[in-house]
């Protein structure tokens, strides 16, 4: 710090984007009179090659030893920068930026003002860039390994991804078998593949694959460590059954007590299962579980003279006293993949889905239509003899979904497509049902959606351009009240069955993965990416990635493609086996530090500890940083009561400065 | 293109633009089975007869007078705007021009000046207590409970039972409450939804500065519609509830029970500006069931998905012209088919409209229309 500060700026114009309301040209001649300041220039784009060439050659030419640079946010150029002093041989912390684009440019509409305001902001990036030191950046080992929470399609992808490459992977899924949502469907779109057909030869890999080890049945408990260090406790619910000697003949759900009597989750709650149960038939692993919440020995401590199922069990694979079992991996790296619910249209009682047995949902459907399903595909209404095919079946779009009303404001970018499928499964089923989909708009705008959508249409469902607004029933028929908007009609139709397109919606247990991961949720709810174009997978907590429905609705496609995008991310790490740690780092002064513990209370990274020192023959306690944890977000430092914890670069010497320069008028 | 500031606020205030054309509004309304209002249409076109000046023009169709203010197009509008308010606005230009049914001119003349939309004196509203040892709250002075009495109950001899009988429930129950004196007004609810929104802003001020010299921890409604209008006031502090709210509190704190016996089957009628305007479902219905010996059934559609009995929105000065049923009259068929000997609401509009229908219908001598205090005061 010897070194005399030999400070160079640089005025970026971004095309028109900053030149056209800060006159540059001023700017320039302005901090040209700087203290500090050696050479000033400007340049149509800074972070082109030529603009980071004009940098590194001052840097040797001129000697600089602290630059500037005056463009946009430091979001996504500090990095660019700081790469261009590195090359040029000077340490990459003595860079400034002046943010004269979003703070400036942008929220000003003449020069008027922005231009004054560019030359505080330069003449204050000048005086913090004066003070900056050099810092250095450090790497740790990073574990080989990945997690992966939730086994859909968008988990069971990023899985074997990851396993295929060679690293091993633990896959944690809630429930009792791998599949997820994906499993549930009978027919996908537009393509009308069988989703179980294209899906279970994927949940068999992720079983059998040597590099993944499968936790079915299982939950995140805590998370600790950082990006490479991952350190998760699982927990392993007992499922009353050794895995080990169950080779799931299914004999034990024939002969429960409560058979057929437990609403089936994986059927939508449309089909009944008995109190130990395989979710599905192709699930994976194939294994019974007892359900906790209905078995009558574990709620009521007593089934008949003894559990039927652990008398039947020729292998002697129930055993009620197991206990749930807490695992602890290390990873460097966390997939997030916990996908959706679907809207539960109670919440909108206008349809009368509560009152009406004949109005369900979307998924719901998808459970009746499907083979595996609950009535083995035959779609039926009424009950015994009464059953029969419903010959007016009516499809009402967006329940849910762009509905400021119930607080769902996005689209939920599947309903259309699914519903132009189910439509035309019924139509297949059942030849001379009438189909009609009550649509506000359309949207087919993936790959051979559209395609789709006119052959559904050329096939005799009826699209009337109106949403509903209320079903009730006139006799034994219902009566969907809608208005066609194409003609202003207002109607009042008659349908034996009524699907709703119920939207897609964040997990209701979502807020636990929020804490645990200390994720952020955008205005809809979903999981935040950390930059909605440019880094769609990460998130705010380096190495931890977003893989599917969790971060927003999305389709099959898009879904694998962004689990595979995640995977890649994921591996960034695994691959180099060393991640970079924050070099803007808190720092203790010892000397000062009175040992209160406040810093290591506020600290939200948990990255500060008190430590017993000797000083000058006493032993006393002082805060320290554990530098791969530290962000350098600095709420330490605002909560020091002696100014003894400083974030670097942002230490009260360099800040004052920068905001005293602020408040000089130009 | 011309767009006075006036214009830019119409279509700020109502966010025209915010509308996407899903029919949602027209697709719920409970009269299109018998007019030809198509509100989705007029929020459609208010947006280019603002920005043209042409708000007046529009407010020539009929239609925009055929609105009950039930307010199913908002509660069911997806993106949040109220395109009822949009044909309030068009009423309001004809308001404003003067040219309205001679009706309507009545009863806001009347509301103006004698703070009632009935052409009754205000020196007769409270005829009602006559024979009944009521309390009245006295200036300053806090009192629990405030009730504010309809203009239609204090009014009209077949509705003033509601008020009478629920001063006896008061006793009964022992709550400290008072009624308003002789400056009660008309809340202004109805004058507002007939467009006349200059004297609904004057009703407010005089009400916002009554209630303010009455000081209580609540205010009691007698009428949905009083609850509307006064929960939208500007300036009022105390919390605005409706009495069925009230009555299933202090039933539910076993502190009102009932002696008699009233063996009959009913059906309840979710009154749009109790149900869908503020949400009050379970109350009334909380209330009905403990009444000993009653028999409560539901018609299919009840709660939000309740059919409008059209009394509201101003429609008691305006005739429908339709040669299709009345709702209501839908309402006393479905109450038949229901074998419900008394439909029972609460909600004076509702009493009047459906009195008139079980009429129509001929089935006055099997079925009876009672407010839920008339059943109240059987049992007492």
């Amino acid at each position: 710090m010897s070194e005399k500060p030999r400070v160079g700026v640089y005025v970026c114009h971004c095309g028109i984007n900053i030149a056209a309301t800060v006159n540059v040209e001023e700017v320039v001649e302005f901090a040209s009179r700087l203290p500090g300041v050696t050479v000033v220039r400007n340049y149509a784009y800074m972070c082109s090659d030529p603009g980071q060439q004009l940098v590194r050659e001052d840097i040797e030419n001129e000697n600089l030893n602290r630059i500037v640079v005056a463009s946009c946010s430091p979001r996504m150029h500090e990095i660019t920068f700081r790469r261009t002093l590195q090359d040029a041989g000077l340490n990459p912390y003595y860079l400034e930026m002046a943010n004269i684009r979003e703070h400036c440019s942008w929220v000003h509409p003449d020069s008027e003002e922005a231009t004054p305001k560019a030359k505080k902001l330069v003449s204050a990036a000048v005086s913090k860039a004066r003070m900056l030191e050099p810092l250095e950046e450090k790497e740790v080992d990073s574990e080989r390994t990945a997690m992966v929470i939730g086994g859909g399609i968008a988990g069971i992808q990023s899985a074997l991804d990851i396993a295929d490459a060679g690293y091993q992977v633990y896959l944690v899924e809630k429930s009792p078998s791998v599949g997820g949502r994906m499993a549930q469907l009978d027919k996908t779109f537009p393509t009308l593949d069988c989703s179980a057909c294209i899906m279970t030869p994927k949940m068999v890999d992720v079983a059998n694959h040597p590099n993944i080890e499968l936790m079915t049945y299982s939950e995140v408990e805590e998370v600790n460590g950082f990006i490479g260090n991952f350190e998760v406790k699982v927990r392993k619910k007992a499922r009353y059954v050794d895995i080990d000697k169950c080779n799931g003949c299914g004999e034990c759900a024939d002969n429960c007590r409560v058979k057929n009597r437990i609403p089936n989750e994986f059927d939508a709650n449309v089909g009944k299962r008995s109190a130990i149960y395989l979710p599905f038939p192709q699930a994976v692993p194939a294994k019974f579980t007892v359900d906790p919440d209905h078995c009558l020995y574990l709620t009521k401590g007593k089934c008949g003279k003894g559990p039927k199922c652990q008398e039947v069990c020729g292998t002697g694979a129930i055993d009620f006293e197991q206990q749930d079992e807490e695992v602890e991996v290390k990873v460097g790296a966390i997939i997030v993949a916990t996908g959706f619910d679907t809207f539960d249209p109670s919440n909108k009682p206008e349809y009368g889905y509560q009152d009406y047995p004949n109005v369900i949902t979307g998924l719901e459907m998808e459970r009746l239509v499907a083979a595996s399903g609950p009535t083995g595909g035959e779609l039926l209404i009424g009950e015994g003899e009464n059953a029969r095919k419903p010959k007016k079946v009516a499809f009402i779009q967006c329940v849910g979904s762009r509905d400021a009303s119930v607080g769902n404001e996005y689209c939920s970018r599947v309903c259309c497509m699914y519903t132009a499928k189910q439509a035309h499964l019924i139509k297949e089923k059942i030849p001379d049902a009438e189909v009609t989909v009550y649509y506000m708009d359309v949207r087919a705008f993936g790959k051979g959606f559209e395609e789709f959508y006119d052959r559904v249409r050329r096939e005799g469902i009826r699209y009337i351009r109106g949403n509903p607004s209320e079903i009730f029933k006139k006799d034994d028929k219902l009566i969907v009240k809608v208005e066609d908007t194409l003609t202003a009609t207002p109607r009042e139709d008659e349908a034996d069955l009524v699907v709703l397109a119920v939207g897609l919606e964040p997990r209701q247990d979502a807020r636990g993965v929020i804490d645990l991961l200390r994720l952020s949720q955008t205005s809809d709810r979903f999981f935040m990416e950390a930059h909605p174009k440019l880094y769609p997978v990460d998130t705010s907590t380096d190495g931890v990635f977003l893989a599917g429905c969790a971060q927003g609705p999305k389709d099959i496609p898009d879904t694998v493609a962004q689990a595979k995008g995640a995977a890649a991310s994921a591996m960034i790490p695994l691959s180099r086996g060393k991640v970079k740690v924050e070099a803007q780092t808190a720092e203790v002064n010892e000397a000062t530090c009175r040992g209160c513990g406040f810093c290591t209370e506020v600290c939200p990274y948990s990255a500060i500890e008190l430590k017993t020192i000797n000083w000058f023959g006493h032993e006393v306690n002082v805060a320290e940083v554990n530098e791969a944890l530290c962000k350098g977000c600095g709420t330490c430092s605002a909560a020091c009561l002696s100014n003894s914890i400083q974030p670097r670069s942002f230490r009260d010497s360099q800040i004052m400065p920068q905001i005293a320069a602020l408040g000089v008028k130009s | 293109m011309k767009m006075s500031v006036e214009n830019q606020s119409i279509i700020e205030k109502l966010d025209l633009l915010g509308c996407i054309q899903c029919g949602r509004c027209t697709g719920g309304c409970p009269v299109t089975v018998r007019t030809n209002l198509n509100v989705r249409r007029f929020v459609y076109d208010a947006y280019q007869a603002s920005l043209e000046d042409l708000m007046e023009e529009l407010a020539q169709y009929s239609e925009i007078w055929d609105c009950t203010g039930c307010h199913t197009c908002a509660v069911r509008c997806p993106k949040g705007l109220k395109p009822v308010e949009v044909l309030y606005s068009l009423r309001n230009q004809i308001v404003e021009s003067g040219k309205v049914e001679p009706t309507v001119r009545d009863a806001l003349e009347s509301v103006f000046l004698e703070g009632n939309p009935w052409g009754k004196p205000k020196a007769t509203r409270f005829d009602w207590m006559e024979g009944l040892e009521v309390k009245t709250a006295e200036e300053g002075q806090e009192v629990e409970y405030l009730f504010y009495v309809c203009c239609s109950v204090a009014y009209d001899p077949k509705l003033q039972v509601v008020a009478q009988n629920m001063v006896k429930i008061l006793e009964k129950a022992g709550v400290d409450y008072a009624f308003l004196g002789e400056e009660e007004s008309c809340c202004g609810s109805e004058v507002q939804a007939l467009g006349e929104e200059e004297l609904f802003m004057e009703v407010q001020e005089e009400n916002v500065e009554l209630f303010s010299s009455y000081p209580a921890k609540k205010i009691v409604t007698l009428s949905p519609h009083c609850l509307s209008a006064l929960k939208k006031y500007e300036g009022l502090e105390a919390e605005v509830i409706h009495y069925t709210q009230l009555l299933a509190e202090l039933i539910d704190e076993g502190k009102l029970s009932w002696e008699g016996e009233f063996p009959k089957k009913v059906v309840y009628h979710d009154p749009c500006y109790l149900g869908k305007q503020n949400e009050v479902y379970d109350e009334p219905r909380q209330v009905l069931k403990s009444v000993p010996g009653i028999e409560l059934t539901e018609f299919d559609r009840s709660r939000e998905r309740s059919l409008c009995c059209e009394g509201g929105g101003g429609k008691m000065w305006v005739e429908t012209e339709s040669q299709q049923e009345r709702l209501a009259e839908t309402r006393a068929r479905n109450a038949k088919e229901l074998e419900a000997q008394v439909i029972v609401c609460a909600c004076p509009f509702c009493i009047l409209t459906l009195d008139d229908a079980v009429k129509a219908v001929g089935y006055e001598e099997e079925m009876e229309v009672m407010e839920i205090t008339e059943i109240l005061g059987k049992v007492l």
